[in-house]
């Protein structure tokens, strides 16, 4: 696995707080190809926004890794200090956040915001960093560059935001680019054109993208890889046709049936509401809103069973002694399409 | 559904605001009417003025012209305290924040009972307490969580609460402005079967106002589409969806992602170009049974033949 740009293991992340000490992330794996685009799906509390932190060295100061490493470079992230995470922040690994409302810095012009990182990364002129900003302005597709420059955030719509927030994290060409929820706060028509752009610069960049979102649509168009997250650990993960079209544990079902699609004519839900991570669960923590579930899901956790060489799911369904259950007709449909697919 | 009789009928409403010299039209001159037992959908982007519509039509804002009616009465026109207050009972809201929209230091119980305070509609304690109960169960709560705090619940659970407050004055409808943009996709579908269960068996009527093309597209009979404060395009839920007219209506619906790769993979997105929208003289017109679309007298032939491509 030599060619993997990052390698998660048995990450493990708890956050001290009053009530006690909630594991936010409860061993979690997963790797990264170069220049593919790994989504990471799950509902908030999931952990998905704390795993990505913590690839780039944003943790809360209440946050304790309680085990595992991230390897990036032969190098585990995990144990670098402050001032090496600033040479790597930024520069090898860079993050796109959720809300352009709050990401800039409403006293600087844009120009300087989209310059710093080369500024303070590479050691370049002010001079030719501004050239490059300028550059980068109208590779996101801000109209009049030249004039815009010199404007601060507040002067920007929020797409428009959202662009000057992608110019800096694109400016040093990163191997990484972590993007957390990019799209989640933009209206629809601006949100496509955003993904576009992304999808567009991560060809021209060549950098490799972990995408967070909720949003089963965006990962439907956005991805290569998906990994499906609930209560702090992994459920399920493959390539986006093994998630879409041959989805194997009940939670990524339940997602999946959860969205009205345009033609859908009823809406299931998943009842109920995600597990406290104060105290979790000692077996499968989606055992009491699953409807699939089984007997010994309540005290032993499942793990990992291997569907294809790319695809894995960690239910107990998958096992060879487990009884055969029939998914909802959605999934079922997307099971046939999958055969046709595999078969032409 | 036009077999049913008209609830509400908004007639060239128009919300204008003024900031210093500056004057926003949110709403400018929007027409439509909402049947008894429907749920209408009402999509646009941020800035359409979809919210602003919702609220002036609940007399929430003044507005700066055009009429609201409630059963056939003008409700900028109710006279006394009386009136004011039956239009207040009648028509409720659920608002999109679950996290802002409830006092965070009164009980549920309160929460859910201030309408019922105001009105008068229950006589002592325990009558006040054992229809809090029956409303917390209604909306899938129970009565131990009538004596908690707003904090103590999660966001889904929190728009159950609201939804709860705005059932307990037993209106006839109810304007629900993104009741589920803030909460997660599993949680989203929860909420919305709990509206449309809500709906069936006490006969409400909704304005749906929402972002979320798909799932407005579920929940309503019919969809108006807002833009720039206009009113562009009403129909049918599924006409609008599968076979828009309005350029606008096609981009929006261009840009929704569809939880598919291979329909991801092929899309083809829909550019849209707003300067057809500032030509004058332009109003609804009825290009296809119970579909409209905005536009000018000389512009009609043009959506015919767009929907006839269609047949």
């Amino acid at each position: 696995m030599i060619n993997r740009i990052l390698d998660v293991k048995h990450l493990k992340i708890d956050f001290h707080t009053y009530g006690g000490d909630v594991k936010a992330i409860r061993d979690v794996s997963f790797h990264l190809d170069p220049g593919e685009t790994l989504a990471i799906v799950g509902e908030s509390g999931s952990g998905k926004s704390v795993t990505t932190r913590s690839v780039i060295g944003l943790l809360a100061k209440n946050a304790k890794v309680m085990g595992g490493e991230i390897n990036f470079h032969g190098q585990n992230l995990l144990e670098l200090k402050e001032k090496q995470w600033q040479k790597i922040r930024g520069n090898e690994i860079a993050m796109i956040f959720q809300d352009p409302m709050t990401s800039l810095d409403p006293t600087m012009k844009i120009g300087q915001q989209i310059a710093e990182p080369l500024i303070k990364h590479r050691g370049t002129s002010k001079k030719a960093a501004w050239a490059k900003a300028l550059e980068m302005m109208r590779a996101v597709g801000i109209p009049h560059p030249e004039e815009r420059i010199n404007e601060y955030p507040h002067q920007f719509s929020g797409g428009m935001r959202q662009r000057i927030v992608i110019a800096i994290a694109l400016i040093c060409e990163p191997e990484i680019l972590l993007a957390d929820e990019p799209t989640t706060a933009l209206d629809v028509t601006v949100q496509a054109e955003i993904l576009d752009l992304m999808k567009d610069l991560q060809k021209r960049v060549k950098t490799s993208i972990i995408f967070i979102t909720h949003d089963l649509g965006v990962v439907a168009g956005m991805a290569d890889r998906v990994a499906v997250m609930y209560a702090g650990e992994l459920m399920e993960y493959g390539t986006v046709d093994d998630i879409f079209y041959n989805p194997q544990h009940p939670y990524t079902w339940g997602l999946i049936n959860s969205m009205p699609t345009l033609a859908s004519q009823t809406l299931a839900s998943i009842p109920g509401t995600p597990p406290d991570l104060l105290n979790p669960p000692k077996g499968d923590p989606f055992c009491p809103r699953n409807q699939y579930a089984l007997k010994i899901d309540l005290d032993h956790k499942p793990p990992f069973f291997k569907v294809s060489d790319t695809h894995y799911a960690a239910t107990w369904l998958l096992h060879p002694e487990a009884p055969q259950v029939d998914p909802p007709a959605e999934i079922k449909r997307r099971w046939a399409k999958f055969k046709a697919m595999k078969r032409g | 559904m036009p077999a049913n009789k008209k609830l509400l009928e908004v007639k060239h409403l128009k919300q204008y605001f003024k900031n210093g010299r500056t004057l926003t039209k949110a709403v400018d001159d929007i027409s439509f009417d909402i049947y008894e037992g429907e749920t209408f959908g009402l999509v646009g982007e941020s800035g359409s003025g979809k919210t602003t519509a919702g609220r002036s039509i609940l007399q929430l804002y003044r507005p700066t012209s055009g009429q609201v009616l409630f059963e056939g009465q003008d409700v900028s026109q109710l006279h006394g305290q009386k009136q004011k207050r039956q239009f207040r009972r009648d028509a409720q809201m659920i608002f999109q924040d679950p996290y802002a929209s409830l006092n965070p230091r009164m009980t549920v119980e309160d929460i859910i009972a201030e309408g019922l305070d105001i009105h008068h509609l229950v006589a002592n304690k325990a009558e006040r307490q054992a229809r809090v109960e029956e409303l917390l169960q209604e909306v899938g709560l129970n009565e131990s969580h009538a004596s908690r705090f707003p904090h103590e619940f999660s966001g889904g659970q929190r728009q159950r609460i609201g939804i709860a407050r705005a059932l307990a004055v037993k209106p006839k409808f109810i304007v629900a402005d993104e009741p589920i943009s803030a909460l997660d996709v599993s949680i989203q579908a929860q909420v919305v079967n709990l509206m449309i269960d809500l709906q069936k068996k006490q006969g409400l009527t909704y304005l749906f106002i929402a972002h979320d093309l798909s799932m407005v597209k579920f929940i309503s009979d019919r969809i108006g589409v807002m833009h720039y404060g206009k009113l562009l395009e009403v129909g049918p839920a599924d006409d609008v969806y599968d076979r828009p007219l309005h350029d606008y209506t096609k981009s929006l619906i261009s840009a929704v992602p569809v939880p598919d790769p291979e329909i991801e993979r092929a899309r083809k997105r829909i550019s849209y170009d707003s300067q057809g929208e500032g030509i004058p003289g332009q109003t609804l017109h009825e290009i296809r049974p119970g579909h409209w679309v905005r536009c000018t007298k000389a512009e009609v032939p043009h959506y015919e033949a767009v929907a006839a491509i269609y047949e």
